[in-house]
């Protein structure tokens, strides 16, 4: 079967004026010793074959709706209203190519335009690219844009950042010969060490990347005296990189320009877009005015067309890999325009009051289903004194393996566990509630664990 | 064909910032649950975040308009060079919806995403075959996170066999699309370009003369940006690894080769895919895209984790401790739902249909070629050489002589016709270049209609009009240069500010 290819007549039709018998004909340059087939390979099928073969085997996973799961750890299940889907999935956006021909992808260009406002704004930053590959790569490509700017010799990362996302750095920095540092956070506050910042920032620090908030949900008071504190240790040049988590901790906090950034990142797909298994995702990338020319990735600029009318193109190219090649600021060339179209239009529609009160209804839950675990008998949390946005840490006496099989039993899917990265908290696991979980599954989280 | 009939929408479309009505109504889209956040004095949010606020009418009425200032291959024939846009089925888009794919969460455990992960492991089936090689991870975002992998996994091959920074260098030829040279030095690489042949092909003595025990890895497409498949791949191929080196493939032109020869048996070490070209991915306005990579047996313990295997109990993993491993390049698994939308797509296809596939990819370009040739006047092809697969390069330096008409003219006024345009000014070892892929989803009626507009834009009467184009779409010429000199990033930015130096239009894009 043919899929998607025009009719024999038109293959025919093409042979004959090329003079050629067969389309194998077209190959009889390449050498004998390289060829090969696809035998090995099934037949072709029927779509309608092939959507129920897809069916029955996704219905395998546990989604959302039929098992609720109390999983964050840079993966936010937030409601997707359903405006969101069907304007993104229009061909008109969906199967256009990034804009390399402004005049006939205007709407693109200013749909990203408004992105770039959209997390200047949020980030209160100056300017936005529209955007990285994810947080983890966001967070790796600040961390090597300090490094160029700044020739420094050290990143200093918190211990209590994402695995994946230490992994991710250190690869990222493979080429730049610098050393990634770790500092410690609070046993008690379950925020940074502030004396062991200190002790290991350096005159030739490049960047201090704090999450806020931080891998265990908890907020970091004391980042708004992060840049103050660089230039009393004599790192006058180092960055401070703030990944801000779910962008839906901005509708509380301050963004991090507030509070003296030079770079802020997060991970934007917890708005607009689905879990999805872990992608595509949308890192979030904003910094200073200064820094603009360092920034990786697209940008999108304002301007006029012939007539003098508003218009919108790529700018700032010459950073590109498709100009400078080895010099470029980074080789990105895709990135997630279409998760950063979602992302735009789910704050659309939310708009300002919608913003904060969904963010505020995570806190106020997470807190309120924290509380109610917390009062039950070998349950703790690990951070009791702690400001949490909507993720905290969970203790228990019980093996975090023995807890999910009463959850799994309930229906559930519990908090991630983190022992085999924080076995200093005992049998620890990381739980995350939004406005998307239904009440009922908060109750038999509680039920459950009682 | 004569003028062209297409007309783009003209909307007034001010920004969502301008639009803001301030407080009105707008649905309730869940519970809110109000009370005390609980944050830091220190961090507490003082002053409204500015989003603006509209009815939800007017959200979808913004975007439905700024769509129709937009196109894609579902509105209109596409021929980016290297760009491959073909079909994006919309059956792939039923399946990536579902509950099971859409709303899984990345850590949920092996045993609830056991689709997820059989999904994961069919792929990398299908592209181990497609390509030759013995192992694939799905992980890298983009085909040039994929070259960066594999450049990793060169560097940490090297390092266990011969210690590190034995060897420091990537060769890549001159015509490489600019993602090759970027990505060998994020690992940290030197690069050292060697030049390119007359015909774009790889000129065997400059890479002898580049080749030492410094070599790490030697990066080339085949078919190369003209579209011509190199002819000495087994002899390079013996050069590399003689030097102790690698060979690696640059996937951007897989469409031509499917089913017909594959990195594998060529020679090559290590290979990336492009889903959202090859695999039908969409390409999204510019993301997201989906870069696997391939390797031989002697680098599969490098490649990132976690590795999806089938278990011989049939069911699915994803393994982590792996002690070569190079780690993580990306989060989680990497860009998920475009895996499921190229699995639907190899399934419908099969082994037969992925070789037809390729074929009628090389077949609709080669008829273009000819039918351009033979009937649009002021366009030459380079040079005769050998046969082009999947795409090709032609040069307007006739009609800029002629009627003094660029290729980005050509390109500008294609867009007046509802086209997008070919990649211009790339690859640039070609004066004035246009570089045509029509993909093998394109009719015959189209590429004679196509060849039509062409044709009527050559042979235009009065150069200016093709000179001023494009004037039906939504806006005419855009001032790139303007957008530099007077930047204005964002909506909040109250007056531009020079930032030196601007792109010229000619210099290029590519894919």
């Amino acid at each position: 079967m043919k899929h998607f290819l025009s009719g024999a007549d038109d293959e025919r039709a093409m042979l004959d004026a090329l003079g050629l018998k067969s389309a194998d004909d077209l190959f009889a340059d390449l050498p004998a010793g390289v060829r090969a087939s696809l035998d090995g390979l099934p037949a072709g099928r029927s779509e309608l074959d092939v959507l129920r073969e897809m069916r029955r085997m996704l219905a395998q996973n546990a989604d959302f709706e039929s098992r609720p799961h109390f999983l964050g750890a840079g993966s936010y299940h937030h409601y997707v209203p359903a405006a969101v889907d069907p304007i993104i999935l229009r061909g008109e956006f969906y199967t256009s190519y990034t804009p390399y021909q402004p005049e006939i992808l205007q709407g693109m260009l200013q749909a990203m335009f408004e992105f770039q406002t959209y997390v200047a704004r949020l980030t209160q930053m100056e300017v936005a690219n529209i955007s990285m590959y994810d947080a983890p790569t966001a967070l790796a490509e600040a961390a090597m844009m300090a490094v160029r700017a700044n020739r420094g010799k050290r990143v200093l990362v918190p211990a209590n950042l994402h695995w994946e996302k230490k992994s991710v750095i250190r690869n990222y920095l493979e080429g730049l010969q610098v050393e990634v540092v770790e500092f410690a956070y609070d046993a008690h506050s379950g925020q940074l060490d502030w004396d062991d910042l200190v002790a290991k920032v350096t005159p030739d620090t490049a960047a201090v990347l704090v999450q806020n908030p931080n891998f265990f949900g908890v907020w970091e008071s004391r980042a708004p005296e992060v840049k103050a504190m660089l230039s009393a240790q004599g790192a006058t040049k180092a960055f401070f990189v703030v990944d801000v988590g779910d962008p839906f901790s901005l509708a509380l906090a301050n963004g991090p320009g507030a509070y003296g950034a030079d770079v802020a990142v997060g991970e934007g797909a917890a708005i607009g877009n689905a879990t999805a298994f872990g992608g595509p995702y949308l890192g979030l990338f904003a910094t200073k005015w200064e820094h603009v020319r360092k920034m990786p990735g697209r940008i999108v600029g304002e301007t006029v067309d012939a007539k003098g009318e508003r218009a919108f193109c790529l700018t700032l190219s010459t950073r590109e890999q498709h100009i400078r090649r080895d010099k470029a600021t980074s080789n990105i060339c895709s990135n997630e325009a279409l998760n950063a179209l979602a992302f735009s239009i789910h704050l659309a529609l939310l708009g300002e009051r919608g913003f904060r009160e969904t963010a505020t209804t995570c806190a106020v839950r997470a807190a309120d289903l924290a509380s109610r675990l917390a009062a039950l008998p070998g349950v703790r949390l690990a951070f009791p004194e702690a400001a949490h946005f909507h993720e905290f840490v969970v203790i228990t006496d019980a093996p975090v393996a023995t807890v999910e099989a009463k959850l799994r039993a309930a229906g559930l899917r519990g908090g991630l566990d983190i022992t085999p990265w924080h076995a200093e908290l005992g049998h620890a696991s990381l739980w995350c509630v939004t406005e998307a979980h239904p009440d009922e599954a908060l109750t038999l989280a509680t039920e459950a664990l009682a | 064909m004569t003028a062209p009939r297409f007309r783009q929408a003209q909307w007034d479309t001010p920004t969502l910032f301008e639009l803001d009505a301030g407080d009105v109504t707008q649905d309730q889209l869940t519970t809110p649950v109000l009370g005390d956040a609980g944050v830091p004095a220190t961090l507490a949010r003082g002053e409204a975040v500015g989003l603006p606020t509209l009815t939800p009418l007017e959200v979808t009425r913004h975007y439905t308009r700024l769509s129709q200032k937009n196109i894609g291959v579902d509105t209109s024939f596409y021929p980016l060079g290297s760009c491959t846009m073909k079909i994006n089925p919309k059956v792939n888009d039923v399946v990536a919806t579902l509950p099971g794919s859409a709303h899984v969460h990345p850590l949920v455990g092996d045993d609830l995403s056991q689709g997820s992960l059989q999904v994961i492991h069919e792929l990398q089936e299908w592209l181990k075959q497609v390509s030759g090689m013995d192992a694939v991870t799905l992980q890298p975002a983009a085909g040039a996170q994929g070259e960066w992998t594999g450049l990793l996994i060169t560097k940490a091959y090297h390092e266990k066999r011969e210690g590190k920074g034995a060897r420091t260098e990537v060769i890549v030829p001159d015509n490489a699309h600019g993602t090759n040279p970027a990505s060998a030095a994020m690992a940290g690489f030197k690069v050292v370009t060697i030049p390119s042949d007359p015909e774009g092909g790889v000129d065997l003595e400059a890479l002898k003369a580049a080749l030492s025990e410094k070599t790490a890895a030697f990066m080339i497409t085949n078919p190369s940006t003209l579209g011509i498949f190199e002819a000495n791949i087994v002899e390079i191929a013996k050069l590399v690894h003689e030097a102790g080196a690698l060979l690696y493939y640059d996937g951007a032109n897989f469409n031509a080769i499917m089913g017909i020869t594959n990195p594998g048996i060529m020679g090559f070490d290590i290979v990336h895919f492009n889903l959202h070209k090859t695999m039908t991915i969409p390409h999204g306005g510019g993301g997201p895209g989906s870069g696997p990579i391939g390797v031989k047996a002697r680098l599969e313990p490098f490649l990132p984790v976690p590795v999806v295997v089938r278990r011989d109990d049939g069911t699915f993993a994803g393994e982590y401790d792996r002690a070569d491993s190079i780690g993580k390049v990306k989060g989680f698994h990497g860009n998920f739902m475009g895996y499921i939308r190229s699995l639907v797509y190899c399934k419908m296809l099969g082994g037969d249909g992925l070789t037809d596939a390729s074929k009628r990819a090389v077949l609709n370009a080669n008829y273009l070629q000819q039918t351009i040739l033979e009937r649009v006047p002021g366009v030459e092809l380079p040079h005769d050489g050998p046969k082009r697969l999947h795409e090709f390069v032609i040069s307007a330096t006739p009609a800029k002589k002629a009627k003094g008409i660029r290729a980005l003219d050509v390109a500008k006024r294609l867009l007046d016709y509802g086209y997008h345009a070919p990649t211009v000014y790339f690859p640039l070892i070609v004066d004035e270049a246009i570089m045509i892929e029509p993909t093998e989803t394109e009719s015959k009626r189209t590429l004679d209609r196509f060849v039509d507009a062409m044709s009527h834009i050559l042979g235009e009467e009065d150069p200016e009009v093709v000179r001023t184009a494009p004037h039906n779409t939504s806006v005419a010429r855009v001032d790139e240069v303007h957008a530099v000199k007077q930047a204005r990033l964002t909506a909040d930015m109250g007056d531009a500010i020079p930032l030196g130096e601007a792109r010229d239009p000619t210099d290029p894009n590519n894919c």
